[in-house]
């Protein structure tokens, strides 16, 4: 959904480099065919490949409920959204490839282990209420991390975002409209919503990455125009937009340490454990195996098909030059 | 039971549970654009079975919405055609699966355009815009991947030898239909089983495909009769719903 630790590599300032950056600072879209240092080129197929990955990865969590979810209505609503999450899949892959890597590469880096995706997708959606949870909190977050990337310097990506985020905020109310239901709902139901949210909470919160002081990357691609606020300011913010609306739903944010703060007009919030996000980062969280196992069973049983459409157009093209020839 | 709430029944069923296990692979299929192509026709599939269920409850004038239909009925209350049910084997049979549904379906849906029956006429001209898509891909897909590789071409034949037996429960019509087209509610559906017929043995040719010839059918889901895997599609989907029947989601 978004990238948590993208390497920029070094980059040595030439001429070009020069001219490059005054561009970016002038507020000019890089396209496609316009020269690039190679350290922007590679950080932004890093990141957007993760944010792709991130999306075809999500489909998992979520689509662990279609089959079982308790309405019509809400099924169908959940379905339309798991298919947005591939589109979304689909044109960052699309974004990806005009920077000159192409889509199965990316798929043999997700396959393999190699490429990261988000890591909030490597927990587990236990009960329904982890649907609501997942679309109030981990879309809220990723809407956060999102809205500035449509500015992001390079155009293919920051096009893609504007459509993105327009999706987003509707996965985002269809989440809150999931808890809203719950919290007016039955006993049993407000506890489900509890649960959720003190099960996502923390992770959420990690989604927009390590704080300030620990994290390496973030100066070159604030630079370059690819990121536009820094982990704590857009978790700040997401602390702040997301408080209240527990509070209108009338549950309580897993948090002993949350008080507003009337001087800084903000909430004080506790540390995140980051030595969980660390642990789920090199592979360890509840979810990580199955999710790649998943994937990897979708890309290894499916061979069969893309291979007999490429035999099948193969033959095609046989045909049309021999009745060429 | 009234005939028009059996019969939309026994079309809401049949949209229902395709749908359902249409919209499993989510995630799960051989490329990116049929993820994005099985949840779009899931999607279709379930808005088309509110609309049958809502004509049906409201035939039926009990009060049930269409909710309580979806999900506090059982097995032998359900009255989908078994090709729907049958379980995804691989993709092959999935592909497989809704291509003989398609090749009914449509033909159905536009006969249904012409329904006495103002609000099935009205959902069979919604509907017919979807199917036409739903069939033109899986026509698509059947032709490429029947004529494509060895393995591609054993796959499907593998997949339409098993599921082709169920396709005569799609057709089966008895007194309930005849019944609705005896008040003019439903047009003769003759001409959909005609337009079965035409369409698979023209596309399954074109796909090097061969119809297993020993003309053994099964049917019984019209009557609420399943196969066994039914009842587990049933569980996976009721089980929120009657974990607690007093909610409201």
């Amino acid at each position: 959904m978004y990238a948590q630790l993208v390497e920029t590599g070094a980059a040595e300032a030439s001429e070009k480099d020069r001219e490059f950056q005054e561009k970016i600072d002038r507020g000019v879209r890089i396209e496609a065919n316009d020269w690039m240092p190679e350290g922007y080129r590679k950080t932004l197929i890093r990141q957007i490949s993760q944010h792709a990955h991130s999306e075809i990865v999500g489909q998992l969590p979520e689509g662990n409920w279609i089959t079982r979810a308790p309405s019509l209505q809400r099924k169908a609503i959940l379905l339309a959204k798991v298919q947005d999450e591939a589109g979304h899949g689909l044109y960052l892959y699309c974004a990806a490839e005009t920077l000159g890597i192409s889509r199965d590469e990316m798929t043999a880096q997700l396959l393999s282990g190699k490429a990261k995706y988000s890591s909030i997708f490597n927990y587990p959606t236990l009960t329904w209420a982890d649907i609501g949870a997942v679309g109030w909190l981990v879309d809220g977050a990723a809407i956060m991390n999102q809205v500035p990337l449509q500015r992001c310097s390079y155009g293919p990506y920051s096009r893609a975002m504007i459509r993105v985020c327009k999706e987003e905020s509707f996965h985002q109310r269809q989440g809150f409209d999931i808890m809203r239901q719950l919290c007016q709902g039955t006993d049993d139901q407000k506890a489900m919503a509890q649960d959720a949210l003190d099960r996502w909470w923390w992770p959420s919160l990690m989604m927009f990455g390590p704080s300030d002081k620990d994290s390496v990357h973030s100066e070159q691609s604030t630079k370059w125009g690819i990121k536009q606020n820094t982990n704590d300011e857009l978790r700040q913010k997401f602390v702040d937009q997301t408080v209240p609306q527990a509070g209108w739903l009338g549950l309580t944010v897993p948090d002993p340490d949350l008080a507003w703060n009337e001087e800084k007009g903000g909430h004080d919030f506790g540390e995140p454990d980051w030595s969980e996000f660390h642990e789920v980062l090199r592979g360890n969280g509840p979810c990580n195996r199955d999710r790649l196992a998943a994937r990897n069973k979708a890309w290894d049983d499916g061979a069969w098909y893309r291979d007999g459409l490429t035999a099948h157009a193969e033959k095609r093209r046989n045909m049309v030059a021999e009745g060429a020839a | 039971m009234d005939p028009l709430v059996t019969f939309c029944l026994r079309m809401g069923d049949t949209t229902l549970i395709l749908g359902q296990q249409t919209a499993a692979w989510c995630g799960h299929a051989p490329v990116l654009e049929e993820d994005i192509a099985f949840a779009n026709m899931g999607l279709d599939l379930i808005g088309q079975t509110q609309l049958w269920y809502e004509i049906a409850a409201q035939a039926e004038g009990q009060g049930r919405t269409p909710d309580d239909l979806a999900f506090f009925r059982t097995e032998r209350q359900f009255l989908n055609a078994q090709l729907v049910e049958r379980p995804n084997v691989d993709f092959a049979h999935a592909l497989m699966r809704q291509y003989l549904f398609d090749a009914w379906h449509l033909p159905i849906q536009e006969a249904l355009c012409e329904s006495g029956h103002q609000a099935i006429r009205e959902l069979a001209q919604k509907s017919v815009k979807e199917v036409r898509y739903h069939i033109d891909r899986s026509r698509d897909l059947i032709v490429r991947l029947g004529d494509g590789s060895e393995e591609s071409h054993a796959m499907m034949q593998g997949a339409l030898d098993a599921l082709w037996p169920y396709a005569a429960d799609l057709m089966a019509i008895d007194a309930v239909e005849q019944a609705l087209v005896g008040i003019g509610m439903l047009p003769p559906l003759d001409r959909v089983a005609c337009a079965f017929e035409a369409e698979t043995a023209v596309t399954l040719d074109r796909a090097t495909l061969a119809i297993p010839g020993n003309g053994h059918a099964r049917t019984g889901g019209r009557t609420g009769i399943h196969t066994e895997t039914m009842g587990y599609i049933l569980a996976e989907m009721q089980q929120i719903p009657r974990s607690f029947p007093d909610a409201r989601w």
